[in-house]
């Protein structure tokens, strides 16, 4: 094994200048893969998150129906009570029970619809980033009663600020007229124009008064902390759950179907990218090793007549590409990781990312995220590709006639 | 011209000399530029498509409001022209496809319901131009006149509402004293959009009934006018300014919808980088495939030399046949890219990732757009680059000393 290491070393460096740019090419992709490849872990991590913890949360407990269809009497029966049931349960706090309808409100001289978000001034936080998002005023407290918080948009929209008083009109679960008279608290701002515009808080039992709920709400959020505990947690949730008929779980997955097919999509146009450049490096190789070989014709024939098997020189042939492509693989993964790590600390954006990334809640500068998995999945598919496109330079040398060989020239 | 002819003669017989490598490049550039084509075509697919029902959307080109309806968007703010003398400067300024409409927010109650939407008056007639409405309505009927009492609304939104085609709905919105204003509607028709935000979002009526309702007869929010083409907005803007000289804000679309508009820009750029990217991926195979070529030819050059063949006609030699591989292989992977496309021409079929499309604003069947101007640029990339990076090699071929090469091995 040895000698084939070292003729196997010393052929590599009979063409120095052919060795580099076949490298060349390898360390090129290596290195785009590693960052685009981190890229993408980072984004995505952030778009999840961001996504998931303005509202939805990690997974929910609704009546079946009421996240396709959200009408108003698709009810949680007893929400309150079910929600420390379940935080007991779960052995989480991050458990808040919410009922949502839809009103008009007025201020003096503006009218707007809104959805109204009733929610546990103590429990919300838990779940959701609104109540850290607070410009002016404060959030809900445990004990408010008329009291609403409101977005940006939809204060500059109504024209009011801290302070100023709301009516809101809209209809009860029962079908009746509800309406009531709120004092604005708070004001945030999530960034997200759309979320800002359409959604404000209640306390949840103000909110059940006036919409006449008896107790039940729409929803039971409830947050893991990380995404890899969802899928634990929703199986608990759901063993716990197993007598309520009337009651199911959905996990963010669920609750927001487009988020992951939205990830899948931007995957399998990045893998055609990526395929492209994992089979522009093997041609490289294939065209390097095939010249290696033909070059080395006579020499094969000679070694051939003193009795090498082809199999040993086929073996030859792919231990060059194999210490090829593994320093490739190393010097690609090392050179990927180092520039990589440079837009981990500064982030990376482009011009007319800021507009595009608002529409992802994704902030306009993002940060790739280094992971084992990102630094050596794409140097991996160079490295194997690179050995398949040797196969044809290797497996060639079973046809060679020794004679005919030594007389090539 | 004759040392011309020579060159090109010389240089395509010596690219034959050895076939398999010559092959096997431009296999690696026919694949490189088959990805380049291929790959554009779906982007430019995806993002005309994203752009067409954008526009629709907003709808026009070229939209004009008060200069405050944006950023207050209440019947407050409307436009200071009479509707009827806006139908007249239009006319007579020649342009054609436009609209005038009441565009208010709202609240819309079924029995059971309520919703936050966007009631849109239209002149049905002339809306229809900008966003053919009419042949969305899946059941029921489009609205017959500015007049029309009747309201059509999205299927999604008819399923929410839990009501149905013929039932009556109220719609709730304010006039410009901040009162209440609200109507009964019939709901005649039923439109389906590609974009269920859309369709669970915007109710239309016409625009006398509404306007009716809002008391603010004669008038209207938004003037939308369409141009000939999406991507050129600029004559038609400075038309419709000239002709509301009042002091409207009139804006492009790209100005309105920033997140479309950067898009378009974006993949421009986009564009340009893959094809620079996957020239260098090629780019190492190019260069060492003439480095090979050269150093086989060492004795040949120093004889040629010898003879007293001009450096600069070696240098053209080596530059000529570089561009003779590239250009075969930009013809072959050009027209498979072409055939690729083609079977798609009826539209690709995304639907398991629809719901991740809609969150980037696209619909799911993708129809790919190979337009001339991406081939040439592709072209031209590659032919541009290929000439540089060959410099380096042809140039060193034409610097041997004639004596030393002609007593190479």
């Amino acid at each position: 094994m040895s000698i084939t290491l070292r003729l196997a070393w010393r052929n590599l460096w009979r063409h120095p200048r052919r060795t580099w740019l076949t490298l060349g090419a390898m360390v090129f992709s290596n290195v785009l893969l590693v960052f685009m490849i981190s890229l993408q872990v980072g984004m995505y991590g952030l778009m999840i998150e961001n996504t998931l913890q303005v509202f939805t949360g990690s997974l929910q407990v609704q009546a079946p129906g009421y996240k396709d269809d959200g009408k108003m009497r698709q009810v949680v029966d007893n929400v309150v009570p079910l929600a420390s049931d379940l935080r007991k349960e779960l052995g989480i706090d991050a458990v808040s029970p919410r009922a949502l309808a839809f009103a008009l409100a007025s201020s003096d001289n503006r009218s707007f619809g809104m959805q109204l978000v009733g929610v546990d001034a103590d429990r919300e936080p838990l779940v959701s980033s609104v109540p850290g998002l607070i410009t002016d005023g404060r959030y809900l407290a445990a004990g408010d009663t008329e009291a609403i918080v409101i977005g940006r948009v939809m204060a500059r929209n109504l024209k009011v600020s801290v302070g100023d008083e709301l009516t809101l009109i809209g209809s009860g679960l029962d079908g009746s007229f509800a309406a009531a008279v709120v004092r604005i608290e708070g004001i945030f701002d999530s960034g997200v124009a759309d979320f800002d515009r359409g959604i404000a808080y209640l306390p949840l039992p103000f909110f059940q008064d006036m919409f006449y709920m008896e107790g039940a709400g729409h929803q039971i959020v409830v947050s893991t902390g990380t995404l890899s505990a969802v899928d634990d947690v929703a199986s608990e949730a759901r063993t716990f759950l197993a007598d309520e008929p009337s009651l199911v779980v959905h996990d963010w997955d669920a609750l927001q179907p487009g988020l992951k097919q939205a990830i899948q999509a931007d995957i399998s146009s990045a893998f055609f990218m990526y395929a492209i450049l994992v089979i522009l490096v093997a041609f490289s190789v294939l065209n390097t090793q095939l010249m290696s070989v033909l070059e080395r014709t006579r020499e094969f024939g000679v070694v051939m007549a003193l009795g090498v098997s082809p199999g040993n020189m086929g073996k030859l042939v792919l231990v060059e590409t194999g210490i090829m492509g593994l320093l490739g693989l190393a010097a690609g993964a090392l050179a990927g990781a180092a520039f990589t790590y440079w837009f981990t600390v500064y982030g990376f954006t482009y011009p007319g990312m800021e507009e595009m990334a608002a529409e992802f809640n994704l902030p306009a500068r993002v940060f790739p995220e280094v992971t084992p998995l990102s630094l050596l999945v794409g140097p991996l598919a160079v490295f194997v590709f690179t050995l398949v496109a040797a196969a044809y330079p290797a497996l060639r040398l079973h046809w060679l006639q020794p004679v005919q060989a030594m007389r090539a020239a | 011209m004759n040392v011309l002819r020579v060159v090109i003669m010389l240089a395509w017989r010596n690219l034959w000399r050895n076939h398999r490598r010559t092959l096997i490049m431009i296999g690696a550039v026919t694949v490189g530029v088959w990805a380049m084509v291929f790959m554009t075509a779906l982007m430019r697919g995806m993002v005309s498509d994203m752009m067409q029902d954008g526009v629709r959307n907003l709808p026009g080109h070229v939209q004009v409001h008060h200069p405050q309806f944006r950023d207050d968007p209440s019947v407050v703010n409307l436009i200071g022209i009479p509707d009827s003398d806006i139908a007249q400067r239009f006319d007579s300024a020649g342009i054609e496809r436009w609209s005038s409409r009441v565009n208010v927010p709202a609240v819309i109650s079924s029995e059971r319901e309520s919703r936050g939407v966007t009631l849109v008056g239209i002149d049905p007639g002339r809306d229809d131009a900008l966003t053919g409405l009419s042949s969305t309505i899946t059941s029921g009927r489009y609205l017959e006149g500015p007049d029309d009492t009747g309201l059509v609304v999205g299927a999604r939104l008819l399923d929410r509402l839990d009501t149905g085609l013929g039932k009556r709905v109220v719609l709730m919105s304010q006039d410009p004293d901040n009162e209440i204003a609200d109507r009964g509607f019939r709901i005649v028709g039923v439109y389906e959009a590609k974009l269920e935000a859309q369709e669970e979002g915007a109710v239309y009526a016409g625009k006398a009934t509404v306007t009716a309702m809002l008391g603010i007869p004669d008038r209207v929010t938004e003037i939308a006018v369409v141009g000939d083409d999406y991507r050129n907005v600029e004559s038609i803007f400075e038309q419709v300014a000239a002709t509301v000289n009042d002091d409207l804000e009139v804006l492009r679309w790209t100005e309105i919808a920033t997140y479309l508009g950067s898009m378009l820009n974006v993949m421009d750029g986009f564009v340009l980088v893959w094809f620079v990217v996957i020239f260098l991926a090629l780019s190492f195979g190019l260069v060492n495939t003439l480095v090979m070529a050269v150093f086989e030819r060492v004795r040949e050059i120093g004889l040629m030399l010898a003879l007293g063949m001009r450096p600069l006609v070696i240098v053209l030699q080596v530059i000529v046949e570089s561009l003779l591989l590239l250009v075969i292989g930009l013809a072959l992977g050009s027209l498979v890219g072409w055939l690729t496309v083609l079977p798609f021409e009826d539209g690709m079929d995304l639907s398991v990732v629809a719901e991740g499309m809609e969150m980037y604003g696209m619909s799911s069947v993708l129809y790919p757009e190979l337009t001339l101007d991406d081939v040439l640029l592709a072209n031209v990339v590659v032919l541009t680059l290929g000439f540089l990076a060959s410099l380096s090699p042809a140039w060193r071929a034409s610097r041997y000393e004639p004596m030393e090469a002609l007593r190479k091995v």
